[in-house]
């Protein structure tokens, strides 16, 4: 396959069936960022060390940097722009801005996936789940107290919700 | 600048130096900010409604739901991306620069080199000794020397490797001791000698007759590792050179002017055809307050082709920026009485700057000049010297340069109380410096809530319980720090605000202020709306925050020196009252009533001996007032006071106020492994007032979060033994390598907010963002000497060490000797 030459890759992204034209190398992220103009997805380190990049591929935590985007044609991707329902964030969203899990905000995409990923699992979550969820995206302004704090806040409204 | 020559500091400019601003204005003439009835801590309308609420932050929607755009987010028509070509050698002559190849690469629009704009610029005024890329000499691995713009960064990738670059070799430096034995093997030729970067030596009182007469003296050796910023963002920039001869430079920078000022001075373009816009920040902590080369690499490639040019940074790159924490080497003498008064204190600091001055003058002042409260030192004596090592530039991290010396002294300071047999925390109690009193070097402190501070953590930890009566590996340990809300000058010497605000009202019910002040996460723009809110009765939702765009805000310094709630705060604040005190003449004259009964609050303005009748909306006072006064705007602006030592240099470290912070921390050690878990750090800061306990909290968190992580796991280091290519290259400059700690390794962090209530600070408050880092460190140190009976004195904390320590002393003993000691002075 020529390295440079661009090929059709179709996935669902957050509902919607969108078509790229992208070079087999193309990453996930790259595809979604410079492509599909989904930038809410970030890039922190290009090689896989601080989850800022995770989106959900099926439904799986992801980590779009090390993910080729040739490897999703045919999937589900959501993104943390496809949280929120018809313009009303999502609970964990309102709660991230609620307690302050979101200072700078970079890191705040890939740890909402992961922690969206959790909840799916698991309505009820401990702490220390919460912690393990959330292990593999860095945070470097909030000391993840608030992200923790934010991630229970949800999941009790998700559980308050659903009664 | 060196010893024995005259050194600059600021307030000074060298003789034939060209500097704006005129120091020789009478100080008659220098502006004097209005006062406000009730002072500037006062709530406007009898109490707060906004201020001390747990509120959102006003970018925070946008931020949880990925619509925040950051600099690589932004794609314009026709873009290229560009990448930098970096140096393979720590030292060594660039001979010649070959960049044909490279060029004739399909997908390669331009190179540039150093010599397409060799001007000096440094964000110190005194030593400006960095290039945008090299033209003669490469001093670290990763020095930047050519820029590719090509049409993708796969293609700049490629034509990157095509680039000869004929290096000379010389003999490179990487450590303090180097440096100092081989004056010849220059870093940097802008040293004064060999390579002395800055040396500074103060004293204050008797020292050497303090310590003699002391009780009990301590000496101490410290060495304090370097660290760095490390934010999730890398750094990235878009530069566009339009058709007119305007640059506009998007940049993920904690300081817009001061890059502003500099593109134009390395690029030669007047200033006022420079635009610099800071989009959403990823993350700074001081990594981000200097111009780097991509700024400038950008803008030159856009100039040369006509085309924006974007530069992202590697994370590898973000590693060679740096401008992080100083390794530092640390003496300390310190004197006690045998009741636990300090009696003198004396330090010899050197510290590891790398190959550029970077703010290091300051940070050299800092090293010693930030340790006189908020214990009073009777008789203090420093003596610090930054070497220039053939590194990456060190610089400005979250607490600049008092980091290092917080953490010997405090350690010190437990020693200290060993061998008195005296408890820390009562010790700290007994020298507390007071408030609205001066330090020994002449800082005037306002106020001061250390004691509550102590108080809380003593209160929250279960102090009583637990020191000295932990088993073996188990401990608590005890640490105070103090540290600056802003400096008292600007970086370059001038007679204009610090700091400005514009607030404009709309008579749609909206009120927008713009100022230059930098949200780096922190939360500034949201202090500016909460003030807002406050003093006009608004809803958050309805006050829009511009800023840090230079064409469309007024100068704010940037966020570094923990400033802009303390300056920008009470320029917005000063701005808001103005126009409050319009609309309540506004309002007093249509009902009759005095101005001082105008309450504006929750959306409705009302006269308080009244309210049934005389009540409008905000949104309609606004229009009565503008229809009164015409078009509704102000200006607010923050100047500090004069202060600090009547003492060359004694102006560095003098702050309009000062915020105090105590910690304790409890650790488990594990005696066979020498592995440390940190469990718990109480932190408790007294920020003044906390305009939002939600984001004073975060950044108390964030910042014990950063010291932990420095005691115990993260390292800026490089190879320094072997031979070749590889000396002086970066350990691991990955965030796999670079142990940032996660969500499992960080402690249970508990946020105890303190308010003194300053005089000065907006509604009272003082910083937040870089005090509460500072004890984290010698907390943790002191908590493993109760755990283990061993003395980490040098970072970081980590198993091999703690093993080394464990198997050299005689820790059990040493262990039991302290015990011994409860129920005794206690």
């Amino acid at each position: 396959m020529d390295a440079a030459a661009l090929v059709p890759c179709t996935m669902q992204v957050n509902g919607d069936a969108r078509t790229c034209a992208i070079t087999p190398a193309t990453t996930l992220l790259e595809a979604l960022r410079y492509t599909l103009g989904l930038t809410g997805s970030k890039q922190g380190c290009d090689k896989g060390d601080c989850g800022a990049c995770t989106v959900l591929v099926d439904g799986v935590p992801t980590l779009s940097c090390l993910t080729l985007a040739l490897a999703c044609d045919g999937r589900a991707v959501t993104t943390v722009e496809g949280l929120a329902d018809k313009g009303v964030p999502h609970p964990l969203q309102d709660a991230f801005d609620r307690t302050g899990g979101a200072q700078c905000g970079f890191c705040t995409p890939g740890m909402l996936m992961s922690a969206y990923a959790l909840l799916q699992r698991e309505a009820a979550p401990t702490r220390d789940e919460i912690s393990h969820a959330l292990s593999g995206n860095l945070c470097r302004c909030t000391g993840y107290t608030k992200i923790l704090d934010a991630v229970e806040l949800a999941a009790a409204e998700l559980r308050e919700r659903a009664k | 600048m060196s010893d024995g020559k005259p050194t600059q500091a600021p307030g000074t400019p060298p003789a034939g130096m060209a500097i704006p601003g005129n120091r020789t204005m009478p100080k008659e003439d220098r502006l004097t900010p209005p006062v406000w009835e009730g002072g500037r801590a006062a709530p406007p309308n009898g109490d707060f409604r906004m201020i001390g609420k747990r509120n959102r932050k006003v970018e925070g929607l946008a931020k949880v739901t990925g619509r925040a755009v950051y600099a690589d987010d932004l794609v314009l028509p026709r873009m290229l991306h560009a990448k930098l070509l970096r140096s393979i050698h720590a030292h060594a002559r660039i001979v010649s620069i070959d960049a044909s190849a490279a060029l004739a690469l399909p997908g390669v629009h331009a190179v540039v080199t150093g010599a397409d704009m060799p001007t000096h610029f440094g964000i110190i005024p005194w030593t400006e000794d960095e290039q945008a890329l090299c033209t003669d000499k490469v001093r670290y691995v990763g020095d930047a020397i050519a820029a590719v713009a090509a049409d993708d960064e796969r293609t700049c990738e490629e034509a990157l490797k095509l680039v000869r670059v004929e290096y000379e070799p010389l003999p490179a430096v990487t450590d303090i001791e180097t440096a100092l034995a081989h004056p010849e093997w220059q870093v940097n030729e802008k040293a004064g000698e060999g390579n002395i970067s800055k040396h500074v030596r103060l004293e204050f009182g008797d020292v050497d007759g303090a310590l003699a007469a002391s009780d009990h003296v301590v000496e101490g050796d410290y060495w304090y590792e370097g660290s760095t910023h490390a934010p999730l963002e890398p750094h990235c920039c878009v530069a566009e050179f339009d058709s007119t001869g305007f640059l506009t430079v998007w940049s993920s920078t904690q300081v817009a002017h001061y890059l502003h000022r500099d593109l134009a001075k390395v690029l030669n373009l007047p200033t006022q055809r420079v635009r610099v816009i800071q989009p959403v920040v990823g993350g700074g902590f001081g990594g981000k307050s200097e111009p780097f080369s991509l700024e400038f690499a950008a803008a030159k490639l856009s100039m040369v082709t006509g085309r924006p040019v974007k530069i992202l940074y590697t994370r590898e790159e973000v590693f060679y920026a740096h401008r992080g924490r100083h390794p530092m080497r640390l003496r300390y003498r310190t004197g006690m009485t045998a009741d636990g008064a300090i009696t003198g204190t004396d330090a010899l600091v050197q510290l590891d700057g790398g190959a550029y001055s970077s703010f290091g003058l300051v940070t050299t002042y800092y090293s010693g000049q930030l340790l006189t409260a908020p214990y009073a030192l009777p008789a203090y004596r420093f003596d610090s010297t930054r070497v220039f090592t053939n590194k990456p530039a060190c610089g400005p991290k979250r607490g600049h340069g008092s980091v290092q010396p917080r953490f010997a002294f405090e350690c010190q300071l437990d020693k200290l109380c060993e061998k008195a047999g005296l408890d820390p925390i009562e010790v700290r109690r007994r020298n507390f410096i007071g408030e609205r009193t001066k330090t020994v070097n002449g800082m005037r402190v306002t106020s001061n809530g250390f004691l509550e501070c102590l108080d809380a953590v003593e209160r929250e930890s279960g102090w009583a319980a637990k020191f000295r009566r932990m088993p073996y590996g188990r401990g608590i340990g005890v640490a105070g720090s103090m540290y600056i809300s802003g400096t008292n000058y600007c970086i370059y010497p001038n007679e204009m605000p610090q700091s400005a605000v514009q607030l404009r009202l709309d008579r749609s019910g909206r009120a927008t202020v713009m100022s230059g002040c930098s949200d780096i996460g922190q939360g500034v723009e949201s202090v500016l709306a909460y003030i807002v809110c406050e003093e006009l009765g608004l809803d958050l939702r309805d006050v829009r925050v511009v800023a840090a765009d230079t064409d469309l805000t007024p100068v704010d310094l940037g966020a570094y020196s923990s400033r802009e709630t303390f300056m920008v705060g009470n320029a917005c604040l000063d701005a808001a009252r103005h126009l409050r005190l319009k609309i309540a003449q506004t309002l007093a004259e249509r009902w009759g009533v005095a101005a001082g009964e105008i309450v504006l609050a929750n959306g409705v303005a009302c006269a308080s001996s009244d309210p049934g009748r005389f009540a409008i909306s905000v949104k309609e006072a606004f229009q009565w007032a503008e229809a009164r006064h015409g078009t509704l705007g102000s200006v607010g602006w923050y100047q500090s006071p004069k202060l600090g030592g009547e003492y060359r240099g004694g102006t560095i470290g003098a702050s309009p106020a000062y915020s105090f912070t105590a910690h304790v921390a409890e650790v488990e050690c594990d005696p066979e492994t020498g592995f440390v878990a940190v469990k718990h750090i109480w932190v408790a800061h007294d920020c003044g007032r906390a305009l939002n306990p939600v984001t004073v909290e975060g950044q108390m968190e964030g910042s014990a979060y950063m010291g932990f992580g420095e005691a115990l796991l993260e390292t800026q280091r490089y190879k320094d033994a072997a031979p070749g290519h590889a000396f002086g290259l970066h350990h691991g400059p990955s965030l796999l390598d670079y142990r940032m700690p996660t969500s499992l390794d960080t402690p249970e962090l508990h946020a105890l907010i303190v308010e003194s209530v300053d005089p000065e600070g907006p509604y009272g408050a003082k910083e937040a963002g870089e005090g509460p880092l500072h004890p984290s460190i010698p907390a943790i140190a002191n908590a493993i000497h109760d755990a283990l009976g061993v003395r980490c004195d040098a970072l970081p904390f980590d198993p091999p060490s703690v093993m080394r320590l464990l198997r050299a002393g005689e820790a059990r003993a040493n262990w039991e000797r302290a015990r011994a000691q409860v129920g005794g002075p206690r």
